[in-house]
């Protein structure tokens, strides 16, 4: 294998999933939301709901599209790039990959035509039903993947045959890998938040504007509870997740923290400049015996340190421990912001404090950053590994050679560059027009009334 | 009991690239004819096609996840040997992808540029799935059951030939569909384009299959051609397939002299089916051509069986909601279908 295509593919699929998981953040959380506005609207027949409903509808239209294209090129990369990750990988969890397919999507992509095209063609309840179905879906592909990641992760339930093969011996074990369930309470979490962020910042840019805008109104107090409710038991079931990462990864545990030595009495470093090369932090300010507390329960809990693993099994220190301390210190702002906004709510109305409103909207794209330093933490924190303890990333990747890699990459980088900026163009102008604008019915088109033909015969048959 | 659990995979496989090539052909296709309509006629074809598109490029997915999942190591393979095309292909499908709604968002300029870009991606995607089946029959090079061929060896004369005929097909297919669909003035226009792409197919397939029968002795033998000689015996259990694919021509050209609206469409689907069948025919049992069968690149025994047991299950419902989807948005399409 060659070194360079090697470097490539990762940099190509590190590219290519960070740019996707954008778009499923995003309208995992969207779809729940849209089925709770139209059920509410189902119920109340408040028109507010409505409104809200068809105007976010149309963002979901464009981000879910997104994500649709950009899933697909990960469904073929694998083979693509990582034949042999796919080769030995494929007898424990191809099933799950074709699951994702059979359960989640082709529920998501036939019913998101109904619910974007038929709202004319089908009643109010069929139409809310395919509005569950896509968020059902969604969630249901949520699942499949993070077990998949998360076997990946810890892999168990599997034993390896004498020729080297990989087989399950039990599938439950297989999908509900040890970290699975608070991963993917995790992940879920985290989509709605950002969901949340993106529509408590659109409300509050167009009540800036205009502050007696009911349906911003009512969608910014919407999001205000979700930041109140689920940042602060994000925080819980984080921790959930890390200290699975302590049992099952100490490796990524240690670079996470930037733990270079052993012991008991852990420093917590605030900030550091972890260097593999000296293995140790070159610099940090750091709080005494905390770290030890936060990660093993008290100051007297041995923490394995990154020197307890062979040079070759340490994962890169600096990206874990940064993107970590991103992820955090953002889901503390989030806590920050539900705690605002809910006790103005309480004194008050949020629409008030122009302050607020303006944290808001900077807090907008909290949750995709937020999303992606998470990631980035799972994913770098387990090198060298793809599957852990089992297949070397440097192993996994296909006989390619870097010309080829190096042009599919400038493909993507370039396509993507544009298709990112102007989906972010479309749906901030959309955002900018605001819910009651945005939500009009279609005005028709100038079409050509085609009389020229209309003396055309119907089909016999 | 048991099951031949590779076979049945195999024939899931098989089916879901069928529905994709006939199902995402018509909608690519529609694509393909973007660059010929008028401007105010691109609106009606982009809402006949746009409740459907997504579920269409699933079953490309399924191809693919399906192909991962139950044949790895033909996938592992495939894949890698065909690496340029693929990515071609993906990067088409993206941009095309997207144009449905960026197309209705745009402006003047943006508006431009993502009709350009529908009609571009459309045709990348249908050029570069080409090259996949022409460099996928031509044969992949394998060393100890990985690829061991250059980064080049999609590209021959003979897959261009297959590309060009693949995008020909597209084309039919888009046509007839926008003859069943639509109305009018653009109905008109989708009768002319399938006179013109009907013809053209007729001859590429034509090209196409003689290319295959003479580079490759292999095929030419199963279908009774041994060197000079002509076996009718070989023959004979194969006839139905191209007899299918010129029954379907002539329903496409009867259809249309008879100004019928349904009855084209029909007959570019068993145009389609013919020529999938005719290649099936050709390197069957192989997955990978003409090395590798499909019971060599299966996946183990207990993880097709437990796929089969969810599947068993949740195809059948895919297929029920598929169809009724597609019956939720039947008849001609009208100007305020979009929601936009």
């Amino acid at each position: 294998m060659d070194v360079d295509a090697l470097l490539l593919s990762r940099l190509q699929f590190a590219f290519t999933i960070a740019f996707h998981i954008i778009f499923p953040s995003f309208t995992i959380g969207l779809a729940s939301y849209l089925a709770v506005l139209e059920g509410m609207w189902l119920v109340t027949r408040n028109e507010v709901f409505k409104t809200l409903y068809l105007f976010w509808l149309k963002i979901f239209a464009i981000s879910f599209g997104m994500g649709v294209v950009t899933g697909v090129v990960l469904s073929y990369e694998l083979g693509a790039n990582w034949s042999v990750f796919s080769a030995v990988a494929a007898p424990v969890i191809g099933p799950l990959f074709a699951f994702e397919v059979l359960t989640a999507f082709f529920l998501e992509a036939s019913f998101l035509g109904i619910m974007l095209f038929g709202w004319k063609k089908v009643g109010p309840g069929l139409h809310f039903t395919a509005t569950v179905l896509v968020a059902i879906g969604t969630l249901i592909s949520a699942f499949w993947i993070i077990s998949a990641n998360s076997w990946m992760q810890h892999p168990t339930g599997f034993a390896t045959l004498p020729n080297g093969d990989l087989i399950a011996v039990d599938w439950f074990k297989v999908v509900f890998s040890p970290s699975f369930s608070a991963r993917f309470a995790h992940m879920t979490l985290a989509a709605y938040l950002t969901t949340a962020l993106v529509i408590g910042a659109a409300s509050a840019w167009r009540l800036l504007k205009d502050a007696d805008e009911s349906e911003s109104r009512m969608s910014l107090r919407m999001a205000i509870g979700m930041f109140a409710i689920v940042a602060p038991l994000q925080l819980l079931v984080g921790d959930i997740s890390g200290k699975s990462v302590e049992r099952l990864q100490p490796a990524k545990l240690a670079a996470i923290e930037a733990f270079w030595d052993t012991r008991t009495e852990q420093p917590f470093h605030i900030a550091a400049w972890p260097d593999r090369a000296i293995a140790g932090n070159r610099w940090e300010i750091s709080i005494p015996k905390l770290g030890s507390l936060l990660t093993g329960g008290s100051t007297q809990a041995e923490i394995t340190g990154l020197k307890a693993f062979e040079p070759q099994d340490r994962p890169p220190v600096a990206v874990v421990f940064w993107a970590f301390r991103l992820m955090v210190g953002l889901g503390l702002a989030m806590i920050g912001l539900g705690a605002w906004g809910a006790w103005l709510c309480w004194r008050s109305a949020p629409e008030r404090s122009r302050l607020f409103l303006m944290a808001a909207v900077a807090m907008g794209p909290a949750g995709f950053v937020a999303v992606i330093a998470g990631w980035m933490v799972a994913e770098v924190g387990r090198q060298p590994w793809v599957i852990y303890g089992v297949l070397r990333t440097a192993d996994a990747a296909s006989p390619l050679l870097a010309g080829q890699v190096s042009l599919s990459l400038l493909g993507f980088l370039i396509v993507y560059a544009i298709i990112f900026s102007v989906g972010v163009l479309y749906i901030l102008r959309l955002i900018a027009e605001g819910p009651v604008a945005g939500s009009h019915e279609p005005v028709d088109d100038d079409r050509a009334p085609g009389s020229a033909l209309a003396a055309m015969p119907e089909d016999p048959g | 009991m048991s099951l031949d659990l590779p076979l049945i995979w195999a024939g899931i496989i098989a089916t879901a690239v069928l529905l994709y090539v006939m199902l995402d052909g018509f909608d690519l296709g529609v694509g393909i004819l973007f660059p010929f309509a008028k401007e105010a006629d691109r609106d009606v074809m982009i809402d006949s096609i746009a409740p459907v598109w997504d579920g269409n490029e699933t079953w490309l997915v399924l191809g693919g996840g399906g192909l991962f999942a139950a044949f790895p190591k033909a996938y592992a393979v495939i894949l890698p040997a065909l690496y340029a095309p693929i990515m071609l292909m993906l990067l088409g499908l993206v941009m095309r992808g997207v144009a449905f709604e960026f197309r209705a968002r745009g402006r003047v300029r943006g508006r431009a540029f993502w009709t350009a870009a529908f009609a571009g991606g459309s045709i990348t995607a249908a050029v570069a799935q080409g090259f996949v089946l022409g460099g996928f029959i031509q044969g992949v090079t394998l060393k100890n059951g990985a690829f061991a061929g250059g980064p080049l060896d999609w590209l021959t004369p003979y897959t261009v030939l297959v590309a060009a005929g693949l995008v020909a097909g597209y084309a039919l297919l888009g046509a007839t569909w926008l003859v069943w669909r639509t109305e009018t003035e653009l109905h008109g226009k989708a009768r002319l384009w399938a006179w013109i792409a009907g013809p053209l197919v007729a001859v590429l397939l034509a090209a196409v299959s003689l290319a295959t029968l003479l580079i490759h002795p292999k095929i030419a033998v199963r279908w009774g051609f041994t060197g000079g000689d002509f076996e009718p015996g070989a023959f004979l259990p194969l006839a139905p397939i191209p007899l299918l694919g010129l029954v379907g021509l002539a329903i496409i050209a009867v259809g249309l002299m008879r100004r019928s609206h349904g009855w084209p469409f029909a007959g570019a689907l068993l145009v389609f089916l013919s020529g999938y069948a005719g290649l099936a025919a050709g390197f069957f049992p192989n997955i990978v051509p003409y090395g590798m069968s499909f019971r060599q690149a299966a996946n183990a025994e207990n993880a097709l069986a437990f796929m089969l047991w969810v599947t068993a299950f949740v195809l059948p419902a895919i297929l029920a909601y598929s169809i009724w989807v597609y019956w939720i948005f039947r008849g001609k399409v009208t100007a305020d279908a979009g929601y936009h």
